[in-house]
């Protein structure tokens, strides 16, 4: 690929994002009241949506081979466990990352 | 007293942003390793950082400008990965409301990571909403930022143990899912989200089950509409 290709496909690539960004606001804008679906999309969708998002960072374990996810959940325990325990957000996102680094580095090694 | 108070947003948001500061420092620097090592100087890294701010379709784009020239491919490809971002738009539409132009960096820099902390951060009351969002969302755009540049800058000498730190995103979604329960009335949006992600893992894979997961979340949730409106309009 020539330079004005790569920047061509990079362009591309900020296009399909801006998209993805923008359409909900650019569709529904203006002072008219957003219809009563869509807000109730906009009101449901988040709970979804987080539920979807802790799926899609657990994409790639693999609970039939190598170490079956198992750090993948301790460490998810130890998270749920802290945030139930003490509800401060960075000590449950710190303990269960450092847990998980002790268990890949070390233990599942 | 304008100054004061977008010193009290920033001041106010920063706390939010830490996970986000470690999370993408490491993804950053990955991601800008990655491109060092695919033989793409640190001007790569630094531009699309700054320009698509997306961390999964950035790292997508390097296997594409290895590839042959195939702008539309490109443009279908990113619609796909980065197709969630719907959804958050249609989640925020209320809240980036009345931001003025400031709205427009806050759509531009709406990533999973900014979109998660915007809708479920607890603003303080004498907090300017605006400011506080926008606080964020630029913090976090500054980490991926300077973490990919840096990572493209000294990627080939830049060899320390990190191994796992990316879990750092896991856990702060898993606490922002939790955040999210204990606040809401009606589990079921959240576990429509869960299991139906689930299911469609396993029937198309890790690379395919977005866009499926989401049409069916969409279909799940209008079919429920009924049910669950009861509990969460009001």
């Amino acid at each position: 690929m020539s330079l004005m290709q790569k920047i061509i496909t990079v362009l591309m690539v900020v296009a399909g994002t801006m998209i993805t960004r923008f359409l909900p606001f650019v569709i529904f804008r203006g002072e008219k009241p957003t219809p009563g679906y869509v807000q109730y999309l906009g009101r449901v969708l988040p709970a979804a949506v987080f539920g979807m998002l802790v799926i899609y960072c657990l994409k790639e374990v693999n609970v039939l081979a190598g170490n079956r996810g198992i750090p993948e959940w301790i460490s998810i325990a130890v998270v749920i466990g802290l945030h139930k325990w003490k509800r401060q957000m960075l000590l449950s996102i710190a303990g269960g990352t450092i847990c998980y680094m002790i268990l890949v580095q070390y233990v599942f090694a | 007293m304008k100054v004061q108070s977008v010193k009290k947003a920033f001041t106010a948001a920063v706390p939010h942003t830490i996970p986000i500061f470690a999370g993408f420092w490491f993804l950053g620097l990955t991601y800008g390793i990655y491109m060092n090592v695919s033989g793409f100087s640190f001007w790569y890294p630094m531009w699309m950082s700054l320009t698509v701010f997306a961390g999964s379709a950035e790292f997508v784009a390097v296997s594409m400008l290895l590839g042959e020239f195939h702008p539309l491919q490109a443009l279908a490809m990113t619609l796909m990965i980065n197709a969630r971002h719907l959804f958050y738009g249609i989640s925020m539409l209320e809240r980036y409301r009345g931001t003025g132009l400031k709205k427009f960096y806050l759509i531009f820099g709406m990533c999973d990571e900014s979109f998660s902390i915007n809708y479920t951060a607890d603003i303080p009351g004498d907090v300017d909403k605006g400011w506080f969002m926008f606080f964020v969302t630029l913090l976090n755009h500054i980490y991926w930022f300077t973490g990919a540049t840096m990572g493209g800058i000294f990627g080939a000498v830049i060899r320390f143990n990190t191994k796992g730190l990316d879990f750092v995103m896991t856990a702060m979604f898993v606490v922002i899912f939790m955040e999210q329960w204990m606040k809401e009335k009606n589990h079921i949006p959240a576990l429509v989200g869960l299991g139906i992600s689930l299911c469609c893992l396993f029937l198309f894979g890790a690379d395919n089950f977005i866009i499926p997961a989401m049409l069916a979340i969409l279909g799940m949730l209008t079919l429920m509409k009924k049910s669950i409106a009861v509990g969460v309009m009001g």
